[in-house]
């Protein structure tokens, strides 16, 4: 289980946290059909870091971008979400 | 009760095995009880029956597997070696009928015959058929203990701590390494799952004083840290996570402060892992007959229990540890008959005993109880020997079941002891003591008879089954293991990897670290379920919410129905009236008069801001901008990829404040929803997102006298439908909403849910006078099918898009809602979908879930989402999703349900059934 550290709460345990999704499959508003399309059903899914968002459910309830490695788990980076979080 | 140390002391400790009185003495494993009894033969091996023994002494031992306990408490597959026996205790054998001596699976070689190596394999991969055919035959022969049926009555916790170091196993090196640690000035804690600090001095106190492991331990409490026997390290996680399972009573033992186990979340900057090693067998021709045991295991039982196994001892060791083995039993009063030394000359020549070089077991004989005989080749000629206990000793392999879960990187093989050591390792975790180094051992011969040389005890495989998975072209060890088995039992493989291991790598003709290792997973040792669930037992696990009128409905002694978390009236019979009756009269009360009910469990959010409309026009399909102050309108949700996923109405109380409601299911899912567009889609905007579901009780007053009810009430104009005003009942602010999800007039009355009450009673006083009742659930299903009104879950099942359930017009044309760009995929609009129909039965009842069929056998061309009964007139009706669905109003199909084996032939119509102009809600 993860100690994730949220912005907000300091170090926490990982079963305050629920895993939503990773950053590449978010389809803004007006987003090209396409494009939107594209983001939802298709996924880099990197053997390595990649960006996912995760929501401090049982804590502030915050919105968090973080940076995980997918095979050592490492957190490199976290962040609460907001519009300079996205790509 | 035998042996020098326990010679004097009298068992005073009764229990039972199979049903016999029998006596321990106090400190006694079950396994050390039952052998000090005589008790040979203690378990029927998994799939052969074979009649199995105690082979260790530790929590590796894969035979002696018993159930201890009786109902709610019986805890099955409980190693005997791994259980402290307690007054009253009762164990059980498992795997035998109808006894263990006489085990009619044994005895008809049944099992032998038809379970060989790769047989669940070849069977789960063949025909459905076959495994239908096997199926019987699999559960009854090959089995662990049952199950208990009962609730276990005791409770168990959990507990999450924080330390500087945790340190894994109270030997001389965890003692050492902790007490380090506290001296240093860290948190310390120490965790040991037997019931006595270092249980390696006992058996060689020679090494060190035991009285060292006390003053030890004392010292490290005197220093702060903490120490926990009787304790598992069960699992190692991510960031120096590790899980501990306690017992605080022993398996089936009535806990004495009613707690039976402990879950611990430790969290440690650091952990030392002082595991040990455990023995390994030797694989040779019935090595697996009760009376041949580990060599370490027999000198616990003698020197810890004062239990002496055997009285004449052969010896089979590749290592010099078994010789301390060799002396225990001689100085304990048993005869050392041989040691079978697989090294050369001159090993084992200066021990005083009759050593036998290059050589090893070759067979056993005896009978189910006993060990008789064990024969091997000396000097190229069969010998045999009289015994009736043989020592065997293959060696040592470290525990690294802990560091292997931690990632460890990788393992690294030692040629002089033969064995894995811990190599680098991902987390803070270091190896120390035996777990990191073992003894050098000899060679291992292979056996001449492998088909009888078990390497996995538990799940009865031979070296002879490893032979036949190679010979069947199973290569690797991922193969091997599936194919075979091995290692797949309660014990992991804890005794058994190593031996399969070499093997593979000998018919490889490789080195064995290249032959690849499986992976090591928790728990470390099996814990029960009880342990995992904690405090979330029973209904625990599913929060109950109670409605804040609870307490007026149960007064009317409702049937209740579960919806969500919540708990919802289903109707109000009155007298002897069925479920079915009391629903039709009170939907008939509706739609002739007046009725009420409560729907203060409809989610409900108050957006407000100068961006509320833009937040809610993301996240709503339909306009919501063009609401005037004080209106609303229906309205409904879709998933970023089309479809519709929710539904409910948004009302403009103000000028940029709105009031969104959707279903009660969904509640949690929309809240979800909303703060992903609030916080992280476009936190840009100005507006905030309030939870106000449980803040308001909610009371629909609904039927044709509605208007005149709510008029009385408020002494004002009742408002349009879709409009919204403020107003007071029975002195209390209330808004109300008029909106109908029956089909008649009918108002929505919302009020701060604590001072509900007096307003129910009032709607409940003046509904009376006009004639009209209370109505649930059931009638509220009626209602809304009859009128072909959605719900969410049922034809809102996250299938459809707005078009398959005719909601397309109502789109926002302007797009921009989350699932505009999903609704463009072409496979939405193609032929072929899913569509809301309406159903009437031309003869019989729809049954309820029925699939629909043009003709008998014919597969599904759609489902029954609801089925009701016409309120007011006779017949049985159904809102339902049928393929292309629109164009076949007229056509007859058959509803049918093949599990309540019901059908009833109906006619596809469209979906609404009742004032089909909307004229009855308007005014």
């Amino acid at each position: 289980m993860l100690l994730i550290t949220c912005p907000h709460c300091g170090p926490r345990a990982q079963l305050e946290f629920v895993y939503e999704r990773t950053v590449d499959s978010v389809v803004q508003p007006h987003t090209d059909p396409t494009e939107a399309m594209e983001r939802l059903f298709t996924r880099a899914n990197p053997r390595g870091l990649d960006d996912e968002i995760w929501r401090h459910t049982f804590g502030c309830r915050a919105w968090l971008v973080m940076t995980r490695h997918r095979t050592t788990h490492a957190i490199a980076a976290i962040r609460a979400a907001g519009p300079e979080a996205l790509p | 009760m035998n042996g020098p140390q326990r010679g004097g002391v009298a068992g005073t400790i009764r229990f039972s095995f199979d049903g016999k009185p029998l006596l321990a003495r106090p400190g006694d494993t079950l396994a050390a009880a039952l052998l000090a009894n005589r008790i040979g033969l203690v378990a029927r091996s998994f799939k052969y029956h074979r009649p199995r023994g105690i082979m260790a002494a530790g929590v590796e031992e894969p035979n002696a597997l018993v159930t201890v306990g009786t109902s709610g408490r019986s805890e099955p597959n409980t190693r005997a070696t791994d259980v402290f026996v307690y007054d009253g205790m009762v164990a059980r054998s498992q795997n035998r009928w109808p006894n263990l001596s006489f085990d009619v699976g044994s005895v008809l070689g049944l099992a032998a015959k038809a379970l060989p190596a790769g047989f669940y394999y070849k069977t789960f991969f063949g025909s459905a058929k076959r495994w239908m055919f096997y199926e019987w035959f699999i559960r009854r022969a090959a089995g662990l203990g049952d199950a208990p049926t009962a609730a276990d009555p005791d409770r168990f916790s959990q507990r999450a701590v924080f330390y500087d170091v945790l340190v894994v196993g109270a030997g001389p090196a965890g003692l050492a390494a902790a007490l380090a640690a506290a001296e240093a000035g860290e948190r310390v804690i120490l965790v040991e799952q037997d019931s006595v600090l270092a249980p390696s001095l006992v058996r060689d106190p020679q090494d060190l004083d035991p009285a060292w492991a006390e003053a030890t331990a004392a010292r490290i409490g005197e220093l702060g840290g903490r120490i926990l026997l009787r304790t598992t390290a069960a699992g190692y996680w991510d960031d120096n996570l590790i899980t501990l399972s306690q017992r605080l009573a022993e398996p089936g033992e009535p806990p004495a402060g009613g707690i039976a186990q402990r879950l611990w979340h430790v969290r440690a900057k650091r952990v030392v892992l002082a595991t040990g090693a455990l023995e390994r067998p030797l694989a040779f021709a019935h090595n697996d007959r009760p009376g041949v045991m580990l060599s370490q295991a027999v000198r616990t039982y003698v020197r810890r229990f004062g239990v002496v196994p055997g009285q004449r001892v052969i010896i089979a060791t590749n290592n010099d540890d078994a010789y301390l083995t060799a002396a225990a039993l001689r100085d304990a009063g048993a005869e050392v008959v041989a040691v079978l030394e697989t090294r050369p000359a001159p090993a084992g020549a200066s021990s005083g005993f009759t050593v036998h070089n290059d050589t090893m077991p070759l067979t056993t004989n005896g009978a189910r109880h006993h060990l008789r005989e064990v024969s091997a080749r000396v000097d190229g000629k069969i010998v045999r020997w009289q015994a009736d206990l043989l020592a065997m000793s293959g060696g040592f392999t470290p525990v690294v079941h802990l560091h292997m879960q931690a990632g460890g990187a990788a393992l690294d093989w030692d040629d002089a002891s033969q064995s894995f050591l811990p190599g680098a390792a991902r987390q803070n975790v270091v190896s120390v003591g035996a777990a990191a180094s073992v003894a050098p051992v000899g060679p291992t011969p292979p056996p001449e008879n492998p088909a009888k040389a078990f390497i996995d005890f538990q799940n009865d495989v031979s070296l002879g089954d490893v032979d036949l998975a190679w010979a069947e072209g199973y290569r690797s060890v991922e193969h091997l293991k599936r194919y075979t088995t091995l290692g797949m039992a309660t014990d992991q493989g804890k005794t058994s990897n190593m031996a399969a291991l070499g093997r593979l790598a000998e018919k490889q003709g490789v080195a064995i670290p290249e032959a690849g290792l499986t992976t090591f997973r928790p728990p470390y040792t099996p814990v029960t379920m009880g342990l995992l669930a904690g405090r979330i037992e029973r209904d625990a696990g599913a929060h109950l919410r109670r409605l804040a009128l609870f307490d007026v409905h149960q007064a009317r002694q409702p049937i209740w129905q579960p919806l969500g978390y919540w708990q919802r009236p289903r109707a109000y019979p009155q007298g002897a009236e069925t479920l079915a009756e009391a629903a039709l009269r009170e939907g008939r009360s509706v739609r002739t008069a007046v009725g009420m009910t409560d729907v203060s469990t409809l989610a409900k959010f108050e957006v407000s801001g100068p961006d509320a409309v833009q937040q809610l026009e993301l996240v709503c399909a339909t306009t919501v901008g063009k609401l005037a102050v004080g209106r609303g309108r229906y309205t409904f949700m879709l998933r970023e990829d089309g479809l519709v996923f929710d539904d409910g109405t948004v009302w403009r109380l103000a000028e940029d404040r709105y009031l969104l409601t959707s279903s009660t299911g969904g509640a949690d899912r929309m809240a979800v929803h909303l703060s992903y567009v609030r916080q992280f889609l476009c936190p840009q905007f100005r507006v905030s997102v309030v939870n106000v579901q449980e803040h308001y009780a909610g009371i629909a007053v609904a039927g044709p006298t509605a208007k005149a009810v709510l008029a009385g009430l408020i002494g004002e104009e009742v408002p349009r439908h879709m409009s919204a005003v403020r107003a007071s009942i029975a002195g209390i602010p209330v808004l109300v909403l008029a909106a109908s999800y029956s089909g008649e007039r009918a108002f929505e009355v919302y009020a701060e849910a604590s001072l509900a009450e007096p307003v129910w009673n009032a709607c409940e006083a003046e509904v009376t006078a006009q004639g009209g009742c209370l109505y649930g659930m059931e009638a509220m299903e009626f209602l809304r099918i009859e009128k072909g009104h959605l719900v969410v879950g049922g034809e809102i099942d996250g299938r459809l898009t707005p078009h398959d359930l005719a909601l397309d017009k109502m789109l926002n044309k302007a797009g921009g809602y989350i699932g505009a760009a999903g609704l463009t995929r072409p496979a939405l609009t193609a032929p072929g979908r899913r569509q809301l129909v309406g159903l009437e039965a031309i003869a019989g009842t729809i049954p309820e879930g029925a699939m629909l069929v043009t003709a008998p056998g014919q597969p599904a061309d759609g489902h029954v989402t609801a089925a009701a009964l016409r309120v007011l007139e006779s017949g049985s009706i159904a809102l339902g999703q049928l393929v292309d669905g629109f164009a076949r109003h007229g056509e007859e199909l058959i509803a049918t349900s093949p599990t309540r084996n019901q059908s009833a032939a109906v006619r596809v119509v469209a979906p609404h059934f009742y004032d089909t102009a909307g004229e009855r809600y308007r005014d």
